[in-house]
């Protein structure tokens, strides 16, 4: 995939950009993660980041939360830039990001309540009854005060994932990401969540980012997509643009079993291998 | 004879590598150990973890071992007739010894395993990486009281296996076999050297509480995080505990009782 694709990112300024991350090359060991890659991640709109399995989409994230130090390339976070940046300042950084990961990641030596109340006591010395009111009205956004008294194990998949996102907007984040929100989820789940993500990004006024393999339904709530494959920007746009663009985009966002990517591995011909033909 | 000399070869630097992250380990979890003294909580709920739920199994092993060195030591002095130097025995085998090395390599098996288990748990179920997302350092959260509550729980269990060992011996000696109760008290009053004994014994565990906690907690920080990453590390925790406890006595031994 030639270069040239990355550019098709749309350029945006620091002021209308929450994320700037460009030219970021990463390398696991031998193998290519990202190459020269440009993106940039609109403030104030749900972004979904999207591609087949191995494209480096969660990387993408761990480079936004600055847990991925990418080889060359810059990361501008809300202003401020990573590469070089020290731990407290990239502590600093982070105070301003919530993440809700794949498995929700509760801490499970402690109640609902108290993995909410978790950031919340690290990073501020609020009376415990206000923090208790805090708790209890971010519980109240994603449906579960009444759940605050039980322990993670008590709590079913969909539900635990909202409480992680309860915790994740503790502290009013500016920048939302969410590793594969959806995976698992039972279609009641799947829908609170998208609601959910759609919603606090609105209301509060954050800017998301979603990583996810379920196009149709990240596609209904994400004003913008980027399309990895094999280390590049595939395509990006609107979900509508994308599924009007290039054969590659339309293939994926429709989840066509064949088409630029084949449904058939590469090999000999069915001919040659079922009855000895000579390959023309 | 090439391929032996490169596995020789990785294995060691593979060594060398683990010992420098869980050098740099020890040394960023130490800085902030100011922060966790600000928070004891967080140190007392390690003190329990590490510490009170150990107390069956080293209160039950320090009273059998009292007990059989009573015994052993019963059946060697009465052939000098010096049966009543019994408590002297065992209190010094205890004090300088086996208090610190057994409940060292009980605390090894119980507390160490557990720990490593519980933070490769941690780190497997992305709680670590949350914990950083969320601005907060898990090595001065997670790891730094339960260093510190390592080094603090296994003197206090080692004083206890001592003195439930020393009782467990009288209980041998005197309530059965017919050694003078007065004796037995009386000589380890005079023997045994608070400086040099009780002491250096608690030095003993003091360092063993580094040494097991140390790699109980790097072990668990460093695994792979899949059930057979956290299974072997687990193993190593014990294996590697227990070789230090040793190599350690033998160092402290030959420096405190010269």
């Amino acid at each position: 995939m030639s270069k040239a694709v990355d550019r098709n990112s749309p350029a945006l300024s620091a002021r209308e950009a929450a994320v700037r991350i460009q030219g970021v090359t990463f390398r696991r060991g031998e193998r290519v993660i990202f190459e020269d890659v440009d993106v940039h991640i609109p403030r104030g709109k749900v972004t979904a980041i999207m591609g087949p399995s191995g494209c480096g989409k969660t990387t993408l994230l761990g480079v936004i939360g600055g847990s991925v130090r990418p080889e060359a390339g810059s990361v501008d976070v809300l202003g401020h830039s990573l590469v070089g940046l020290s731990r407290a300042g990239l502590m600093r950084v982070r105070r301003s990001i919530g993440m809700l990961f794949q498995s929700g990641a509760l801490f499970t030596d402690l109640s609902v309540f108290d993995n909410v109340a978790f950031p919340l006591r690290e990073h501020t010395r609020l009376p415990e009854e206000l923090i208790r009111d805090l708790v209890l009205m971010k519980l109240e956004a994603v449906g579960l005060r009444g759940a605050h008294t039980l322990m993670p194990s008590q709590l079913s998949g969909g539900m635990g994932r909202r409480v992680a996102l309860a915790r994740a907007i503790a502290l009013d984040p500016t920048i939302m990401l969410y590793d594969e929100p959806f995976t698992g989820q039972d279609p009641i789940s799947m829908g609170v969540l998208l609601r959910l993500i759609r919603l606090l990004n609105d209301v509060l006024g954050l800017t998301t980012v979603v990583v996810s393999h379920d196009i149709h339904e990240t596609a209904s709530i994400a004003d913008y997509i980027y399309l990895l494959d094999r280390g590049h920007v595939a395509a990006c746009g609107t979900p509508e643009e994308l599924r009007q663009g290039s054969a590659w985009a339309r293939q994926f966002m429709n989840a066509e079993p064949d088409g630029p990517v084949p449904f058939h591995y590469g090999g000999p011909s069915i001919a040659a291998d079922l009855l000895g033909l000579a390959e023309a | 004879m090439t391929e032996i000399l490169h596995a020789l070869g990785r294995t060691g630097i593979g060594a060398f590598e683990s010992l420098g992250r869980s050098a740099l380990l020890f040394l960023y979890t130490w800085r902030g150990m100011g922060e966790v003294l600000t928070r004891p909580r967080l140190v007392l709920q390690q003190v329990y973890a590490t510490g009170v739920l150990s107390l069956v199994i080293i209160s039950v092993s320090g009273l059998f071992v009292g007990m059989v060195l009573g015994l052993q030591g019963y059946n060697t002095l009465v052939g000098f007739g010096a049966e009543e130097q019994l408590g002297v025995m065992v209190a010094l085998s205890l004090v300088r010894e086996l208090g610190p090395v057994v409940s060292a390599l009980l605390f090894a098996g119980r507390a160490g395993s557990a720990l490593t288990a519980e933070i490769g748990l941690m780190k497997a179920t992305e709680q670590l990486a949350a914990m950083e997302m969320m601005a907060v350092d898990p090595l001065h959260r997670v790891i730094a009281p339960r260093l510190l509550g390592g080094i603090i729980a296994l003197p206090l269990l080692a004083s206890i296996f001592n003195t439930v060992g020393v009782w467990g011996g009288w209980l041998v000696g005197v309530g059965l076999l017919g050694v003078h109760d007065g004796s037995y008290w009386a000589h380890i009053e005079t023997t045994v050297d608070l400086r040099d004994d009780v002491v250096n014994g608690l030095i003993k565990s003091v360092v063993f509480g580094v040494a097991v906690t140390w790699i109980a907690v790097f072990e668990g920080y460093d695994t792979v995080p899949t059930s057979e990453g956290i299974s072997r590390s687990t193993t190593r925790t014990v294996v590697h505990a227990s070789l230090a406890i040793l190599a350690l006595d033998f160092l402290l031994t030959a420096l405190m009782f010269d």
